[in-house]
Order: structure tokens, then sequence, then C-alpha cells
């Protein structure tokens, strides 16, 4: 039976077919992505008030030439063996004051986690790969520290916690647990990384 | 009275395909409500560093970004193939970053302009002295928070 009256339906057969093309378009152009990386603080440009003196032996110094490669405590070191003087040097608890450091109390190297800083300083003709890669495993040890603390205070790892803890989804009892912990770890292995300014080759 | 007892038949009906535009409507929203256009086309070679020990950047209306790298094939005629500073949509000098820092924390709310980040996306190859420059400036500014964006991956594949 044909019918008489009203405006014939529109085909809307090819609805699918559209909305299936917009749907692909912004398929391929989504990149859902968090950028990630390692956090870092700038030292403020105006010096501290006070002098204050550092102990030669508290400070690690780290150098990377133009070449990439690596001083640090004035010895040529492979990259892969940074981590492991690093630690050695944080957690070394010279004047017996640290009572969680498991290092030698070599008397030369620093006295106590919270003093002891390691230095860096690079060329201008480092390359940004390097300086990275140093920066990492000079992070990286500090993590392996916190961590270490961190299971044995807590049970679980200092970066698991703190990754909770800046989630922005954590809820917010669960967050105010976590910061005394994550600050508790924070206060016996402080990040003590200083970023000197570079120097010219020659 | 014919007309019901006709449609009586054993066959199997199709499968009504009716509600598949609504699927792919609601497909189609949740894309379009996630996508992020791009605002600045990237105009320098961007290959990350790799690292392990790396924070998540959470909550993106708190960073600014800085790209640094070589210029793409089609820039290096007129700017050279040294590594350059790109700041939103065109080249910059390191003296630039400050202005350039100053002015995207005044568009930002009151309450975000203490804790922006800057996420410094380096290309891995430049070199350190424009990144000593860059950090030099942000210092002056008082933009201490810095992120060093890289890949995850092993921090040991940078350096070969």
């Amino acid at each position: 039976m044909a019918r008489r009256a009203g405006a014939p339906e529109v085909n809307a057969g090819s609805m699918a077919d559209i909305a299936f093309l917009l749907l692909i378009f912004f398929l391929v152009t989504t990149t859902i992505e968090t950028d990630a990386g390692l956090d870092r603080m700038l030292p403020p440009i105006e010096p501290p008030d006070t002098d204050v003196v550092i102990k030669q032996k508290n400070i690690f110094q780290v150098n990377i030439n133009k070449n990439g490669q690596l001083l640090a405590d004035e010895e040529l070191t492979d990259l892969k063996q940074l981590r492991a003087k690093a630690i050695a040097f944080l957690d070394n608890g010279g004047d017996g004051t640290c009572t969680y450091c498991k290092g030698k109390r070599n008397s030369d190297s620093s006295d106590n986690p919270s003093k002891a800083i390691i230095s860096l300083k690079n060329d201008r003709e480092t390359k940004y790969g390097t300086y990275i890669t140093v920066q990492n495993e000079l992070v990286g040890a500090y993590n392996d520290l916190r961590n270490r603390e961190a299971q044995r205070l807590f049970g679980s790892d200092f970066t698991d916690m703190e990754a909770e803890y800046l989630n922005p989804e954590t809820a917010q009892s669960i967050k105010d647990d976590l910061k005394d912990k994550v600050k508790r770890i924070q206060e016996l292995f402080p990040q003590k990384l200083s970023e000197a300014e570079t120097s010219t080759s020659n | 009275m014919s007309k019901f007892s006709k449609k009586k038949s054993g066959e199997l009906p199709p499968v009504s395909t009716a509600s598949l535009p609504d699927i792919v409507f609601m497909l189609l929203f949740f894309f379009m409500t996630v996508t992020v256009m791009k605002d600045s086309s990237l105009k320098v070679q961007n290959v990350l560093p790799n690292a392990n020990e790396i924070k998540k950047l959470e909550k993106k209306d708190r960073v600014i970004y800085i790209y640094v790298g070589t210029p793409t094939q089609e820039y290096q005629k007129v700017f050279g193939t040294e590594p350059k500073i790109q700041l939103n949509d065109k080249f910059a000098n390191p003296t630039d970053v400050g202005d350039y820092i100053l002015a995207e924390r005044a568009k930002k709310s009151q309450e975000l302009q203490n804790v922006l980040t800057t996420a410094l996306k380096v290309d891995k190859d430049a070199n350190m002295g424009l990144i000593s420059d860059i950090k030099q400036e942000l210092r002056k500014v008082n933009a201490l928070k810095v992120n060093y964006t890289t890949y995850e991956g092993d921090a040991f594949r940078n350096i070969q």
C-alpha cells in the first residue's frame, strides 16, 4: 500500500557510515598520553644569607666531561658503577649518628645521609642524553635507599607509596596517611642534589 | 484479518542493526571528549632520552612546555642545524624563556601560579650548554620546579 500523506522518510542507513568515519578520525588523532620524567628543583638564584661551611668529605662530586666520561669523587667511573658508588657514599654514616645506615662507616666519606650532598657538574658540550642518564642513576640511588627503608618500616616500596600519594585519584584519607610516611622516608634520605653551573672546556 | 495471519513464518529474523549507529556514536563521543588537540606543532626534532626512575606528570593544566632540539628538515635552511628552543609555535633564544614563562604563568589562574611545573622536552642529542642557559633563565623568574620529560626505558640506551 502506498503512503499518501507526509514527507518521505529520510534514509538513515548511512548514518552509521558517517559516524564510523568520524570515529576513525578521532581514533587516529587521539593520543592518550601522560608525560613522565625526572622531577627536579632548581636552586633559587639568590645565594643563601648565611655562608654554610660544608666539609669536603660530605660532598660527592660528579663531573661529566664533553665526551660523556664521568669523574665521580675524583675517580674515572663507568656510568654503570655510579649508582653503587652513590649509594655507598649516602649510606656511609661516618660519624655513627645514623642508626639505619648499613654502609661501611668510613670516616673519610659522608657523616650522615642528612649531610651528604651530591654535586653534579657538567660541561657545556655534554650530551643531554648522558646528563639524563647520570641524573637517572643518582635519583635511582636515592630511590633504592628510600625503598630499603620503606620496606623495613612500612613493608612497601617508597616509589609505590609516592606514586600513589601523587595520584589525583587516590582518596583523601589514604593520602593523609601516606603523606606522613612519605615525609618520614624523605627525611631519612633527603635528596640533596646540587647542580653547579656548567663549565666551558677551555 | 488476513493481515495478521500472513506474517507467520518459521525463518529466523535478521539481527537488527538499528542500534549500531548508537553504539558507534557512543564510541565517537568518548573519543571526542578525550581527544586533546595539539596546540603547537613541533618544529624541532624531539627524541626524548630514556629513564626509569620517572614520575608521572599529572594535571596538564599546571605544566608549561619548552621544546629543544635541532630544527626539522624544512626549517633547517633558515635556522641551521644547531639545537634550538621552541616556545609555543616559534623558535626562540634562551633570553626569551624568562618572558615566556612569565606570560604563561599570567595566563593561569591565581591558585595555580605557584604550583606550576616547567616540562623540558629536550632532544637527547642537544648540548647541555643550551639547557644550562634555560635553567639559568628559569631560576631568574623563580620557576624552580622542572621536569625533564623522558620516555620510560633503560637509561643506558641514551649513551649508545
